[in-house]
């Protein structure tokens, strides 16, 4: 209990910021050696990649597909965060914009894709 | 609801909790809860304060598992229902009771060249400083630093690495290093460029969002970060 109290006094949006981009890094560093796995099956038995990949048709696996592609994304904006904020000395009204901007693009962006599928 | 009394815990070293009833009062802070424990029910209770109106930042308690400065803390902000635990500042050796040891804090200001680095003597004439230049508005949105060690307690870099030189240190290493008086350039940039230096912040802006004084810490350390980097690319060529 002393330890979700720690936490739940530090859950202010720039550490959560924080711990969201290590945990979907962590995330990405474990399947990465798995998916590394399954690629070379290409060169050493291709029947058997055949079979992982018709498990990507399963409901399941698609759901857990989401759950990756959702890492990559927060894992790349937590990235594009940090570099924006140590390296470009913003201003706080700076620094919303460029938000608001990113938001809105990601938006639109997400618009354009739902009509594509 | 409000409550005539008050269910204060307050946290006596690593297994011992103390439990005190406190009258409520409608202007009373947290600081006031435990100078009246100490006043009226146990003698023994050590705590520091001096000015009690945010000056000198010596009353800076956890609240709650907050770090707050408790003398300009409202206990009526912090209330969980009547209920309050007070312990002694996170991430520093504790004394006794509420008291904690401020050493590693201050030592860690002076390593990081948190001192005046003069180049002039009391002959020559006194240089003018440019109000409105940009080095100058970063010198001055850390010169109100209070030395409480709230951003220092609220820093999980600092728990995970004793020996990193905490949010405070390195706010006030920025603000010398933009500060056309000092020229402790290269001083500074080595004292912060280190293992213990501003490179291990992470970025996790506990040190700005409860610095009681509304500075940021966060973005002095991205500046030093930047500076350093700068000064590393160039001595390279």
């Amino acid at each position: 209990m002393k330890a979700a109290q720690g936490i739940t006094s530090r859950a202010h949006p720039l550490w959560l910021a924080y711990m969201l981009h290590r945990l979907s890094g962590l995330g990405l560093a474990l399947f990465l050696p798995f998916h590394f796995w399954v690629l070379s099956m290409a060169m050493t038995d291709p029947a058997r990649l055949d079979g992982f990949l018709r498990l990507t048709d399963t409901g399941l696996v698609k759901l857990v597909e989401f759950g990756l592609v959702f890492l990559l994304a927060v894992h790349l904006f937590g990235g594009l965060r940090l570099i924006a904020m140590e390296w470009l000395p913003w201003s706080a009204p700076q620094k919303t914009l460029a938000a608001s901007v990113a938001a809105l693009s990601f938006l639109i962006a997400a618009l354009f894709f739902m009509k594509a599928i | 609801m409000k409550s005539d009394i008050l269910k204060v815990t307050i946290e006596r070293g690593a297994d011992r909790r103390d439990v005190f009833e406190v009258p409520a009062y409608d202007n009373q802070t947290v600081l006031d809860v435990v100078s009246w424990v100490q006043q009226n029910t146990d003698p023994t209770l050590s705590y520091r304060f001096a000015c009690r109106v945010g000056m000198c930042g010596s009353c800076a308690m956890m609240v709650n598992g907050v770090p707050r400065w408790t003398c300009r803390t409202h206990i009526s902000k912090v209330l969980d229902g009547n209920a309050v635990t007070i312990g002694p500042l996170r991430n520093l050796p504790v004394i006794k009771d509420l008291a904690v040891d401020m050493d590693p804090f201050f030592d860690k200001w002076v390593a990081a060249e948190g001192v005046h680095h003069g180049g002039l003597t009391r002959d020559d004439p006194i240089a003018p400083v440019d109000q409105t230049s940009p080095a100058r508005v970063e010198a001055n949105a850390g010169i109100e630093c209070i030395n409480c060690s709230v951003c220092y307690a609220a820093c999980d870099t600092v728990a995970g690495n004793p020996d990193y030189l905490g949010p405070a240190a390195l706010q006030r290493a920025w603000s010398l290093l933009n500060d056309a008086k000092d020229e402790g350039r290269s001083a500074i940039l080595e004292a912060v460029s280190g293992s213990d230096g501003c490179h291990n912040c992470h970025s996790m802006g506990s040190c700005t969002t409860y610095c009681p004084n509304e500075l940021d810490p966060m973005s002095a350390i991205a500046g030093l970060k930047r500076e350093t980097a700068k000064s590393f690319f160039k001595r390279g060529r």
